[in-house]
């Protein structure tokens, strides 16, 4: 059983739990994920790591409630334990100093970005990061993103505030500004990532993904989350979530996401076609 | 007629059955098990020989003469002690053992007539005593003498578990689902093998002391050095074979395409077919596809009709005869209406415009000359491909090792399958002090085989500690 030791709401539904998890704090590298499930009854969320604090044996995670499994989540309080927590799960991310790395994040997906970006600037990168959501209100992690990036734009679909458009759009026009990255992280819903993968493919500008397709088990026994990179099915919980952003067909990822649907889940989708992130 | 003569004439005594149109509408256990008339009338047919062959075919050294006498003189819990000894699973190896390329094999009157229902009454006596309340033997408590490790809570882990915790050691079972029993969980369905049964038998581990932690997976939270550096002995790894196996043909990410182990998975483990009750859904059509011809197969296939599919076929590339599925199993498919499609293989899956499977293209096969497994090689017929409609399909091919252990230890090795390689004797692989056993080493094989080698590798843990450590006793150490 893992206590709740602290509850935030970010935004409208969208909620950040801190939650006692020693053996997984200690472990956790950025770029994983952890399984949990609320009750005996609950099904098997997947939620990236946030952040991990060692000496408090605490994880934090935050989610966006989409369906009823996230609902349920949300409805706990500080105090409430959650039944199951299984992890670090993945791979790490590969932190080492690559020079200027763009970190582009959409909705939800910001949270996935914030310990990458954090890593990648205590590894001597310089972290230029874009942040993007349907409206202001959605925007998350902002602050805690400006603190481990050197330059930090926002952008929102409705112009409410930063930049009227979409993240890929602000990377373009930094691109074209003149400003030269090493690599780029793009975190967020699929069709934001497919989006900038599409416009960092024609600068040949190395872009990794962080994948977030249907799972159960999240230890590469299911392959519900079997993706398509570079010709070869792969196992989003075991090989990735990271991939090669080029590599990866996203056309068939989002269809996976979308197909295989109990009325909830195609409300999770309509969630995601609006610009949100569906991360569980 | 002599008594003996008389016995070999008397058919076996079958074992009542939900009745095939009922079972197709629910989830509950489909052999329902024998009375204590119809068991004490099994037993009875023993001829009770003075060299017991039955005992040459079953890979845990059960005394069944002895067990089978305790039943028919009415001592049924002494019959329970008595499988216990050898056997700490009962209740599920009398469901799901293939008896009858076992124990049952060897039986003499097997050779005339019916041979005796080892398996009815294995399951009978473990049924018995469970209703009775179960009896823990008594711990050896008082000589502990090191930490083992175990990985997997499946038939392989949960044997080498308790066969430790009987020799006294401080046993920990680490378990990366949030349940215990592996395969038994999440593969095998409720209506072959109740997972109230299933947590009866971890339970009774527990009871024997030993300390399951699910919701740990090794190579991931620690890594089988770091087992060691907490203080372990020794570590067995029977994680079994959890890597799904794909066709690798075109359009196998479609919707509507589940690994065997996702769709069973999601129906046992996560209970998908109570939703909206349990939280996690299952989408079922009208026409599924099941493709292979193993136990898994049935079972995904049973699994389906009782989830409202119209239509089920079984896809399999070969003849009925080369069925690696239980011959009781392929039974109770036919019986409850699975359509079987022999010598028929997937070529490629159609799908519709928004992504979802509509269609399988097959092709027709014929069988040709023998291959490697002594089996005859199926070869596809030129020109025969055919559309089969279907809006469901699960792949349930085979499973490998899941590979997550042996990519994060070093001086483990493997084979090319990603099966670890071990002393077959003994279970120890090429790293010291740690042993592995089931699945994770032989590829997909039987429940009971994985339990043998469960068993083998506690006794060579035994031996290695006991050399190790000077047969001494010392007390455990912490951490872990």
């Amino acid at each position: 059983m893992h206590e709740i030791l602290k509850k935030l709401e970010l935004a409208p539904k969208i909620k950040l739990f801190e939650v006692s998890a020693p053996e997984i704090a200690m472990k956790a590298k950025a770029g994983q994920f952890v399984i949990l499930r609320v009750d005996e009854k609950g099904e098997r969320i997947p939620l990236t790591l946030v952040d991990c604090d060692q000496k408090k044996g605490t994880i934090t995670l935050i989610f966006l409630e989409v369906g009823v499994s996230t609902t349920k989540l949300g409805a706990l309080e500080v105090g409430d334990k959650i039944l199951n927590v299984l992890g670090p799960l993945g791979n790490p991310s590969e932190i080492e100093n690559y020079g200027t790395v763009a970190m582009v994040c959409g909705g939800v997906g910001t949270a996935a970005a914030y310990p990458i970006a954090k890593a990648l600037k205590n590894a001597g990168n310089k972290v230029i990061s874009i942040v993007g959501a349907r409206t202001e209100e959605l925007l998350v992690l902002e602050n805690e993103m400006k603190d481990v990036s050197d330059e930090l734009y926002v952008s929102t679909d409705d112009g409410s505030k930063g930049h009227k458009g979409y993240v890929s759009d602000v990377l373009k026009m930094l691109i074209e500004k003149g400003y030269k990255f090493d690599l780029a992280y793009a975190i967020g819903p699929s069709l934001m990532m497919r989006a900038t993968a599409n416009v960092t493919k024609s600068y040949s500008l190395k872009t990794i993904v962080s994948l977030n397709p249907i799972m159960v088990d999240g230890m590469g026994m299911c392959g519900a989350c079997r993706v398509t990179v570079g010709g070869e099915t792969k196992f989003a919980c075991v090989d990735g979530p990271e991939f090669d952003a080029a590599l990866v067909d996203f056309n068939e990822l989002i269809q996976r996401q979308c197909v295989y649907l109990s009325q909830e889940k195609e409300a999770m989708c309509a969630c995601e076609k609006s610009g949100e992130n569906k991360h569980a | 007629m002599p008594e003996a003569k008389k016995k070999k004439k008397q058919p076996s005594i079958p074992m009542p059955k939900q009745k095939p149109e009922d079972r197709i509408h629910n989830f509950n256990e489909v052999a329902l098990g024998y009375t204590v008339e119809q068991a004490v009338a099994e037993a009875e047919r023993c001829l009770q020989c003075p060299k017991p062959q039955c005992v040459k075919g079953c890979p845990v050294d059960i005394d069944i003469p002895a067990f089978i006498k305790e039943i028919k003189e009415g001592n049924f819990l002494a019959a329970s002690a008595k499988l216990k000894e050898k056997n700490s699973l009962p209740a599920i190896c009398g469901r799901v053992c293939p008896q009858e390329n076992q124990c049952q094999k060897f039986c003499v009157l097997g050779k005339i007539g019916d041979p005796i229902s080892i398996g009815r009454l294995e399951r009978f006596a473990a049924d018995y005593e469970r209703t009775k309340g179960v009896t823990v033997p008594q711990k050896h408590d008082s000589y502990v003498k090191g930490r083992v490790a175990i990985v997997g809570s499946g038939p392989a882990g949960l044997t080498a578990a308790a066969d430790l915790a009987k020799l006294g050691y401080d046993v920990v079972l680490f378990e990366a689902l949030h349940a215990a029993g592996g395969v038994l969980m999440y593969g095998i369905p409720e209506f072959r093998m109740p997972k109230k049964i299933v947590q009866a038998e971890v339970d009774y581990v527990k009871k024997l002391g030993v300390d399951i932690k699910t919701d740990h997976m090794i190579g991931q939270v620690y890594t089988i050095d770091e087992l060691f550096e907490r203080g372990f002995d020794a570590v067995f790894i029977g994680t079994g074979a959890g890597l799904p196996q794909f066709m690798r043909i075109p359009g196998e990410n479609l919707g509507g395409i589940y690994s065997a182990n996702e769709f069973l998975i999601r129906v046992n483990l996560m209970k998908a077919y109570r939703f909206p009750e349990y939280d996690t859904p299952i989408r079922i059509g009208k026409k599924v596809a099941v493709i292979g011809g193993g136990n898994v197969a049935m079972d995904s296939a049973r699994s389906a009709l009782r989830l409202g599919a119209e239509k089920v076929y079984i896809v399999y590339r070969r003849s009925k005869e080369e069925l690696p599925a239980r011959a009781e199993e392929v039974e109770n498919a036919e019986e409850e209406g699975v359509n079987f499609r022999f010598l028929t293989n997937p070529v490629r899956f159609l799908g519709d415009e928004k992504g979802w499977v509509k269609a399988i293209e097959c092709i027709k096969m014929k069988l040709g000359e023998q291959d490697a497994s002594g089996r005859r090689r199926p070869v596809p017929i030129d020109g025969s491909e055919f559309v089969m409609d279907v809006d469901t399909v699960v792949i349930a091919i085979g499973q490998t090792p899941n590979p997550l252990i042996q990519r994060t230890t070093e001086g483990l090795e493997t084979t090319k399958w990603g099966t670890i390689v071990t002393k077959e004797e003994t279970g120890e692989t090429t790293k010291k002090g740690v042993y592995a056993g089931g699945d994770v080493v032989s590829g997909a094989a039987t429940v009971i085989s994985a339990m043998g080698a469960g068993k083998r590798a506690a006794r060579s843990i035994h031996e290695y500690l006991m050399k190790k450590k000077g047969g001494k006793k010392s007390k455990p150490s912490s951490g872990g």
